[in-house]
């Protein structure tokens, strides 16, 4: 199972140099730098680094895992942070975890993402009338072009992939 | 030249342009790009946080459908995301055993197998290393000349896989772009992050940097890109860092085979040039323009 020490062990080398954060596009809108996002995590901290929108600021740039002088794999250590986020239901992350369990749906259900349906999967998890008009602009915008496709993804009759879905939980669950 | 070609979901609807236009070059270029029946979804940037494991099976799972064809050739990626998800599935197991056991059980599942014989690559990787910038020259039919053209590159064809640029300062798109006859716009934003997926979950701080790279962009006639979700970041939420930086920063954004099609003497309707969302009224009538008045012999 992964938990906080698998994130630990990532990171456990880290020496405070804050390169990440030097190197962090955006580290401006976080309120814990990267480096002091490691640092609660060396010490086992918790509960305050899901206080913080760090881990969940991060846009999978991988800068600060090119830069650090340490090789650690600094982009993967803030994904599973989010993964642990989605998995403990931290309320400051739960509109990103619907977000991404709504792609992930429309994965398994159709093997493609369909941007139309993912998004109803989204608009429908989040229960706020006004996130739809958030994203109204970019939605007028790809109609326009003809680019919104409302038909379900192209690939063939070959059905769902809940087999292979079902398949990877029960290696997560055993391992 | 000979590739399995991945488009990804991006390019079946909202990149449409970019597929037609990446398979219409190659095709020009004499490549032949063979389609993995029956592809699904790489993850993109969304599976790897509900499921590390699954986002390796996504990927795996196209790998191996193109390994069953026993052809032997690479992977052509045009989107960024889905190359960086190929990619670590393609890397990661070879020196991790126990994913790629996991592995191997998954996709067992739907009777696949994974040696990881393939080699996956991003479609900037095989310009640069198999064409040569003076392919496009000997076939260029239009001259691009007096267009200023900025080349942004954006994060995961870079990194984390540093393999054909150089992943801080990279330069492989600007010999394509002078033979095309325009010249290279000189900026430093070429390969800083527009936000990617953050952009739907975290509006605020991506349009930053949205916004901090349109700014840089000024002076060029169109910023050129190689990814999906960097050309939505950069075309489509133009207004609003405008409003953000309370000045006008619209600019045209096109894909790097679209620029190199025109060149090419390739029709506008075959490089869906309509469909772009940010396509200046004085950059469409130039190369209106360009695409009517062939180079004479």
């Amino acid at each position: 199972m992964i938990n906080i020490n698998t994130v630990k062990d990532m990171v456990k080398t880290c020496m405070q140099c804050g390169t990440c954060t030097g190197s962090c596009p955006n580290a401006p809108a976080m309120d814990a730098t990267p480096r002091k996002l490691w640092q609660m995590v060396l010490s086992g901290k918790t509960d305050q680094i899901y206080k913080t929108k760090t881990f969940a600021m991060c846009s999978w740039c991988y800068t600060c895992t090119l830069r650090c002088p340490r090789g650690l794999p600094l982009t993967r250590a803030m994904t599973l942070l989010k993964t642990l986020a989605i998995q403990s239901d931290i309320p400051g992350f739960r509109s990103s975890a619907r977000f991404y369990k709504s792609f992930v749906e429309s994965i398994r259900r159709h093997g493609r993402v369909r941007e139309t349906e993912f998004m109803t999967l989204y608009f429908l998890a989040m229960k706020n009338p006004l996130l739809p008009v958030r994203f109204s602009p970019l939605g007028m915008k790809l109609l326009q072009k003809n680019k919104l496709d409302l038909r379900l993804p192209s690939r063939p009759g070959l059905g769902n992939l809940e087999a292979f879905f079902l398949k990877v939980r029960e290696i997560e669950e055993r391992s | 030249m000979n590739y399995f070609y991945y488009p990804g979901c991006s390019l079946e609807a909202s990149a449409i342009e970019y597929d037609t236009s990446t398979r219409a070059v190659m095709k020009a270029l004499g490549a032949e790009l063979v389609n993995i029946d029956d592809w699904t979804c790489c993850g993109a940037t969304a599976a790897e946080p509900v499921s590390p494991l699954l986002s390796y099976a996504l990927a795996a799972r196209n790998l191996a459908l193109a390994e069953s064809r026993k052809l032997g050739w690479d992977i052509l990626v045009p989107c960024s995301a889905c190359y960086v998800n190929l990619k670590k599935a393609e890397l990661e197991p070879r020196s991790d055993p126990v994913l790629k056991s996991q592995l191997i059980e998954i996709l067992a599942v739907e009777g696949l197998t994974l040696k990881g014989s393939l080699r996956v690559r991003h479609l900037l990787d095989i310009f640069s290393t198999d064409i040569n910038p003076e392919a496009i020259n000997k076939n260029r039919t239009r001259d691009l000349a007096g267009l200023k053209l900025a080349p942004y590159y954006g994060c995961q064809c870079l990194r984390p896989y540093a393999i054909f640029d150089d992943p801080e300062e990279p330069r492989s798109m600007e010999p394509f772009i002078r033979a095309t006859g325009a010249d290279v716009f000189n900026w430093d934003m070429g390969a800083q992050c527009c936000g990617a997926s953050q952009m739907s979950t975290k509006p605020d701080s991506a349009l930053l940097l949205v916004k901090n790279i349109l700014k840089q962009a000024k002076g060029t006639d169109a910023i050129v890109t190689v990814c999906p979700m960097c050309q939505l970041n950069l075309e489509a939420f133009q207004k609003q860092a405008s409003t953000l930086a309370s000045e006008d920063l619209s600019v045209s954004v096109l894909y790097l085979p679209q620029v190199l099609g025109l060149a090419m003497g390739l029709s506008w309707e075959n490089l869906l040039l309509a469909k772009n969302l940010s396509l200046k009224q004085r950059l469409s009538t130039t190369l209106k323009q360009v695409a009517h008045a062939q180079l004479s012999a």
